[in-house]
């Protein structure tokens, strides 16, 4: 299983290695993200799904990465684990050169809250609370006192172009809006890699293409961006596209090879 | 998260849903309402006693010999009250060798008393007035003064004549809209002066303390109030607290050597001190204490419930919420106080609630009832106590339920 998975194709020599290099020591530093042979199995009332069966992925600071996928190939699971939401049950994850396949609840959630800003499909916005009080949230469980909160929640939602907006709550904003809200959300604790979950599957396309250009231009400023999608269109603006098939990685290309092959495969 | 957000995050919550909210902590709020009520006129009750009551009925640092005690505490059996009956009265032939024996300073009086009927010519209808004869030192005892009129003078103590002083109940009854002194009020076919009007006593639990007359030891009436060389009691007044004890040990040995008792016998007389009134008032206190907090307990272990449930409601419908905090970075602990300082909050806003009402009760009944009631201190922060402690126990099974959900289930809960 473990020749299968060194066999699998990755785009370039460079993340083989760093995959190969995680046999118990950390990766350098530029490596943000590096898994090997992640497995994860649930058990769905005694049958075993087997969600990823031994993802090899390396990915480096300032990456734009989108992971695609059918339904039920494992590319939401990966991204749970990416995310720290969940743990493999075999494999290891290095994120930013911690190993997160052994951490304790608490840690990972120290994790999620320093390393990882999540942007969800469905917005995920406390409904009740302002859009600046959204944003202070990650703020609040790093534990930073209110003023400086209140200065950095205005800042990332000024980054969104949200301002004259802070005290709205979502229902009182639209959907680009709120995905917006979210991304100050996910940005406001300076994470390692923002981490996007059909971001766009909620919007229509005018709206979509406004948020993939916040996402672009986030890239260009040199965030770390992984972008979960089954939508090749919006593949298209990473700069590397990692697809999915049966919880393995079936293919690992540059965007300007991918592009020319979206044709047949989409 | 720190606790000034959870709590202020936790007010918030309670806003945003007035009405359940209010629901919710009903129970607390109840069951501390009648906690404090309760602590309130115990308390005002308790004070009323030892402040005003004890102190009316007997005088302070006082003490009475009574041949069988005034007071009689708790359970007892037919052989108590026999030997009640065989005891030999107080007599007029003891006084003088007890107060003899007492040490300078010490005050004393003679004091009979007994129900009797009376009568006036304004008022057509007799009336039972309590009877008082008492000897020269009962009013500084007592300290009781007159309104109007006069004490009596060393000639009418001495001589015995028909002269009495009156309580506002018996002037309000027989001289209505009159000034009473200077007139006359007839018990058993004689004719008393009225010489003074004593200041109002005031009353306890609907009894006034103002329907007596009193006259001189050596009156007519004493012959009513008192059988043939008997008294009551003798009252003894010590100056201090401190000469109480030896005063009473004096008057023992005294009354033990001319009732011939041995050294093995028992006093068969009584000393009685306000002391036993208070033990008296103790002991239905502790009953009322007991009631009092019975009572709120069932309300209290209700509301704990209906909050338990509500907050396992709360997690249920927050559980996307819980997911989405879970996701920025909130560790369990973080859920698990999110949700005690929203449960506590719920019941320490219900219990401050209780505390108000209860208060606003105490007083109620007290205005209304004869039943005094004080607002005490500590029962504030024990209703607080109370509220956030019963919202921590009923808070701790659903938030340690909330703080254990998986965040990617959470997540994906509509």
């Amino acid at each position: 299983m473990s020749q299968e998975t060194i066999e699998a194709p990755l785009g370039a020599t460079a993340e083989r290695q760093a995959v190969l290099a995680t046999s118990g020591e950390a990766p350098g530093k530029d490596w943000v993200i590096v898994t090997r042979g992640i497995k994860r199995e649930y058990d769905m009332g005694g049958e075993i799904v087997r969600a990823l069966r031994g993802v090899d992925l390396a990915i480096q600071r300032n990456e734009y990465v989108a992971i695609m996928g059918p339904s039920g190939s494992g590319k939401s699971t990966l991204m749970n684990v990416i995310g720290c939401l969940d743990t493999p049950n075999e494999g290891e994850y290095w994120l930013n050169g911690a190993r997160v396949s052994s951490m304790s609840d608490d840690e990972l959630a120290r994790v999620r809250n320093k390393e990882i800003g999540f942007v969800f499909q469905t917005f995920n916005l406390l409904p009740r609370a302002t859009a600046l009080h959204n944003v202070e949230l990650p703020l609040v469980y790093a534990g930073v006192g209110s003023v400086e909160r209140k200065r950095r929640a205005r800042e990332a939602l000024s980054r969104v172009q949200l301002d004259g907006r802070m005290d709205h709550r979502p229902n009182e904003l639209s959907g680009g809006q709120r995905q917006r809200v979210a991304i100050a959300r996910a940005l406001v604790n300076n994470p390692s890699i923002l981490l996007a979950d059909e971001p766009t599957g909620n919007l229509d396309s005018t709206t979509s293409q406004e948020i993939m250009r916040v996402f672009e231009s986030l890239a260009d400023q040199g965030q770390t961006v992984i972008m979960v999608t089954h939508d090749p269109d919006i593949a298209r603006h990473a700069r590397r596209v990692v697809v999915l098939r049966d919880g393995l990685i079936a293919s690992d290309e540059r965007r300007s090879a991918f592009v020319e092959k979206l044709g047949t495969t989409a | 998260m720190p606790f000034i957000e959870a709590v202020r995050l936790a007010l918030q919550q309670i806003w945003v849903q007035k009405l359940k909210s209010f629901f919710t902590l009903l129970g607390v709020m109840i069951g501390v309402t009648f906690l404090i009520a309760v602590v309130s006129i115990v308390g005002g009750m308790s004070r009323y006693m030892t402040e005003q009551l004890v102190g009316k009925i007997m005088a302070v640092n006082s003490f009475e010999l009574r041949y069988r005690p005034n007071i009689n505490i708790g359970d007892h059996d037919d052989n108590y009250w026999r030997e009640l009956r065989r005891r030999p009265r107080i007599k007029e032939s003891d006084i003088e060798p007890v107060t003899s024996a007492l040490p300078d300073g010490v005050l004393w009086a003679a004091v009979g008393n007994d129900n009797l009927a009376a009568s006036s010519r304004y008022v057509s209808k007799p009336k039972a007035v309590n009877a008082f004869t008492v000897t020269d030192d009962y009013f500084t005892i007592k300290r009781m003064a007159p309104v109007s009129g006069r004490l009596f003078s060393p000639q009418e103590f001495e001589r015995g004549m028909p002269v009495i002083v009156i309580g506002q109940d018996v002037a309000d009854y027989f001289f209505p809209a009159l000034d009473p002194v200077g007139r006359e009020l007839t018990i058993r076919g004689i004719p008393y002066q009225i010489v003074g009007l004593m200041e109002k006593q005031g009353s306890a639990f609907g009894f006034s303390f103002d329907k007596f007359i009193i006259a001189p030891h050596k009156s007519p009436i004493n012959r009513f109030v008192n059988a043939h060389g008997v008294i009551d009691a003798i009252m003894i007044q010590t100056p201090s607290r401190e000469g109480l004890l030896s005063a009473q040990e004096t008057v023992r040995q005294v009354m033990r050597a001319r009732h011939g008792l041995r050294p093995s016998q028992k006093d068969d007389f009584a000393l009685e001190t306000s002391d036993s009134a208070l033990e008296f008032w103790n002991k239905i206190k502790s009953y009322l204490v007991i009631a009092g907090v019975a009572l709120p307990a069932i309300g209290l272990v209700v509301g704990a419930i209906v909050i338990m449930n509500i907050m396992l409601v709360a997690v249920a419908e927050r559980t996307r919420e819980i997911g989405i905090r879970k996701s920025l970075g909130a560790r369990r602990r973080d859920i698990m106080s999110q949700f005690l300082v929203e449960s506590a909050t719920l019941s320490t806003v219900g219990a401050a609630l209780g505390v108000a009402t209860g208060f606003a009760f105490a007083k109620l009944i007290a205005a209304v009832t004869p039943l005094p009631a004080a607002v005490e201190l500590w029962s504030v922060f024990l209703g607080v106590g109370i509220g956030a402690g019963v919202g921590i126990i009923a808070g701790a099974y659903p938030a340690s339920r909330a703080s254990r959900l998986d965040p990617i289930t959470a997540l994906r809960h509509e």
